[in-house]
């Protein structure tokens, strides 16, 4: 029979038991409710060894691609290393800051190097910590490299204690301390020929950026539309990059928009795309924006399991961050 | 002799019929500001559970979660005519999948049993 590991202790499975049983059984605490496969309580990641597929049917396909399933219908038919999806099961490099450029009014762009190998996908995030404890996330603005380059998009906000060392006190050359990565919003191969919908304000054209750049470079056919969004012009960072990039990719479409004075972006993205049935659509930055076009893209006939999101939320947690 | 969940469809029709069931209760102005500022990945799952429960399927219904998880909505005014407008909802999501009638009418009857739990008495 199978072996799972959780917290580095080892439990036995019986013929024919779930993950969840098994754990259950010898004294683990996991939460769980339905045991049916439906409710989602039960939630574990597998950071080694492959679920069967049957217990990753239900979830989004991005939470599958980390190994995320559902442990009340896994009979598992390998050995697993699980862990639960609060735990630090997520990973630490240290990057040192390479390069580090205002690209806007409050906007600066940093690029880092990580030092040891670091499995990500452009569009999850990752959480800096100060050598003071303080930490933030961050989303990742570029693919996997051979360089092992890392690229952030930081707002630098007025007294805003990480933004401020990162973007002014930071010196380059200096190691930071890099926990991750995490977070849904990415791209999954498989379906080249699907449209993408990518809405985003402020930084969130980090996460988006990386998403675009992964999609191109695994080939991705079908209609790519970006709409950046900033209150001001001065605000629509790497203009020219994008508007270069889609000169390159006809298939890329990227519309600035300024909401003081013209359309908001998903306002301007909806009023394009009246029918979003088919789209992937992906939604990062201001959190009422996140959710109201979470809303809107899914009445005008997005599948749910279509949306990806990540709302920036400016609160000092653990995981939220400076970042909006 | 077939389920009521097994003609439906199975788990793949919940799937189905989460989508289209939850995007017509959004589209309902009688009853969609109950759903203003909800997780809208926590509510699917809630409702991909409702949806097995009235099918017939494998569930963990309790009357006691329903009762807790509906009493906010009581207090904001959630009554028998919001409930009817949910189960309306529903029975237009099946028929636009193309259940059966008969069918239909089952499924709204064991919704009907969640009814008090929901509205709190």
């Amino acid at each position: 029979m199978p072996t799972l590991t959780l917290n580095e202790q080892r439990y036995s499975t019986e013929a024919g038991e779930t993950v969840l049983a098994a754990l259950l059984r010898q004294g683990e605490e996991i939460p769980h409710s339905c045991r049916s496969g439906v409710c989602r309580s039960c939630l574990l990641r597998a950071t080694q060894g492959t679920p069967p597929a049957l217990s990753q049917k239900a979830i989004k396909d991005t939470l599958r691609a980390q190994g995320y399933f559902l442990s009340c219908v896994a009979v598992p038919d390998e050995d697993l290393t699980v862990a639960l999806p609060s735990a630090d099961a997520v990973g630490h490099t240290r990057a040192i800051l390479e390069q580090r450029e205002q690209v806007a009014p409050a906007i600066y762009r940093l690029l880092l190097r990580h030092e040891e190998p670091f499995a990500f996908h452009a569009g999850q995030f990752v959480t800096l910590r100060r050598p003071d404890g303080l930490r933030r996330a961050y989303s990742l603005a570029v693919p996997p490299n051979p360089q092992r380059q890392l690229e952030l998009h930081v707002r630098h906000i007025p007294g805003g204690a990480l933004s401020t060392w990162l973007c002014r006190e930071l010196a380059l050359g200096t190691p930071v301390d890099l926990f991750g990565p995490e977070g849904s919003c990415f791209y999954v191969p498989g379906e080249p020929e699907r449209p993408l919908l990518l809405i985003g304000t402020g930084t969130g054209l980090a996460p988006l950026w990386g998403i675009v750049q992964e999609a191109l470079e695994q080939g991705h056919t079908g209609p790519l539309r970006l709409y950046h969004g900033s209150r001001h012009a001065d605000g629509l960072y790497r203009q020219a990059e994008l508007r270069a990039l889609a000169a390159a990719h006809p298939n890329l479409h990227y519309t600035p928009c300024t909401s003081a004075t013209g359309l908001r972006a998903d306002a301007a993205a909806f009023a394009d795309l009246p029918d979003t049935s088919g789209y992937r659509v992906y939604l990062c930055g201001h959190p009422e924006m996140v959710k109201s076009a979470q809303r809107k893209a899914f009445l005008l006939g997005a599948s749910l399991a279509d949306l990806y999101t990540d709302p920036f939320v400016r609160a000092a947690t653990s995981v939220a961050a400076d970042r909006a | 002799m077939s389920t009521l969940f097994e003609r439906i469809g199975g788990e793949a029709a919940v799937n189905v019929a989460v989508d289209k069931f939850y995007r017509r209760v959004l589209a309902d102005d009688r009853i969609n500001t109950f759903f203003d500022g909800v997780d809208m990945d926590k509510q699917a799952a809630k409702q991909k559970a409702f949806l097995t429960m009235v099918f017939g399927g494998p569930h963990h219904y309790t009357g006691l979660d329903m009762r807790q998880g509906h009493r906010h909505l009581v207090a904001r005014g959630l009554n028998d005519s919001h409930f009817d407008a949910v189960v309306e909802n529903l029975g237009a999501t099946l028929k636009e999948l193309g259940v059966s009638d008969a069918d239909i009418a089952e499924v709204a009857a064991l919704a009907e049993t969640t009814r008090n739990d929901v509205l709190d008495r």
